[in-house]
């Protein structure tokens, strides 16, 4: 198998946004059905109410990586082909304490903040324009900050080259550690009763 | 995309699972990286947005400023004909397919009893302003990074996922009026 089939030139550009448009109700329909677009599920997170926002989170992360290692150590993905988006390890450490902030403050991230507002929820809308106004506030006063945008580069880079673990090792100990933390996250919803957030 | 008249005669039905609609996602998020070989996303979207419209108003502002001309870069066809673009436009269909099917669609704004709803769009304003900047400043938001990169085991993407949770943590006491 000749996997990612875009990168082996199976179809052109033209196909791959109707790939796009296909992959992207695939992920919308699997946000909402989880609860993200609402608000208040996603904010009861942070206050150990309702957590399903880790458990959706990791079992989706689990599930890919596991087929993404299970695809390449059969021989039918070619690895050095899937695109692995460059570390800054400062700037990126720094723009996830900011992301957090507003996850928090305004209740969605950008992805979600869609499936609310498509959903009809008003708070959704408000934030999608808050979010391009800052994205423009970004591009505004990018000359000021593009130096320390490009600090700290690692190039593109794993955990398990940083580490220097191997790779099918790596993937074993994160399923473990994240099974741990689903247990963990359905004891801490019991003890502190089920608050969990529906529709 | 308003309220539907389904939603006066049953009452929502409730979300799924959580590891059944992580599995949904995952398996979304796999058939992405082996069909196109790279991940999800939805920040990218609105960059390229925002910088056709900075270029469309003023486009010599745009040109000269290097965050704006990357997505403005290929000159051969319009930077909205992007892939993450198509993609976010998915998000909105299938939110809106999930949300229906499950009578889940209705206008209303979601905040916690202490709150007005004023004071709810104020914070989500601000929020998603501030989301903005952080997600340019991470290269990527929780979909581009936290689980596109985490599942690839991207060292930066998980150093932002930890650090969002951090952030996110950090501040949710003084926030708590909105939610609880």
């Amino acid at each position: 198998m000749n996997i990612p089939f875009f990168k082996y030139g199976l179809f052109g550009d033209d196909v791959s946004l109707v790939i796009a448009f296909i992959i992207g109700i695939g992920f919308g329909f699997f946000l909402e059905r989880g609860g993200f677009g609402n608000g208040r599920k996603l904010a009861a997170q942070f206050y150990f109410n309702d957590l399903t926002v880790f458990k959706v989170m990791f079992t989706a992360i689990i599930t890919a990586m596991v087929g993404i290692y299970y695809l390449s150590v059969i021989g039918w993905m070619d690895l050095s082909l899937v695109y692995v988006s460059p570390t800054y390890i400062v700037p990126q450490t720094i723009g996830g304490l900011v992301l957090g902030f507003g996850f928090v403050i305004g209740g969605y991230c950008p992805g979600t903040s869609c499936v609310s507002a498509v959903t009809g929820k008003i708070d959704g809308m408000v934030y999608l324009l808050g979010i391009v106004v800052g994205i423009f506030v970004f591009g505004e006063i990018y000359p000021l900050v593009s130096n320390f945008y490009n600090s700290t580069p690692m190039g593109q880079i794993t955990l398990s080259q940083l580490f220097n673990i191997p790779y099918g090792i790596l993937v074993f100990a994160v399923v473990l550690m994240a099974i741990g933390g689903f247990a963990a996250a359905e004891w801490a919803e019991k003890k502190l009763g089920n608050k969990i957030v529906e529709p | 995309m308003q309220s539907t008249s389904t939603e006066v005669q049953h009452a929502p039905k409730p979300y799924w699972n959580p590891y059944l609609s992580g599995i949904g996602l995952g398996l979304v998020l796999l058939l992405s990286y082996v069909i196109m070989g790279r991940g999800l996303g939805a920040s990218g979207a609105f960059s390229s947005l925002v910088a056709t419209g900075v270029s469309t108003i003023a486009p010599e502002h745009a040109k000269a400023n290097e965050f704006y001309n990357e997505y403005l870069a290929d000159t051969t066809k319009s930077p909205l004909k992007d892939w993450l673009v198509f993609e976010v436009l998915g998000v909105l269909v299938g939110g809106f397919i999930s949300g229906a099917l499950a009578g889940r669609i209705k206008t209303t704004v979601e905040k916690g009893p202490r709150i007005s709803v004023k004071g709810r769009l104020f914070y989500a304003f601000i929020g998603g302003t501030i989301m903005g900047i952080g997600a340019k400043l991470a290269r990527g938001c929780t979909s581009g990074q936290a689980l596109t990169g985490g599942a690839v085991l991207n060292v930066g993407s998980w150093a932002f996922m930890l650090a969002v949770f951090g952030g996110a943590y950090m501040i949710a006491y003084f926030f708590r009026r909105q939610w609880k």
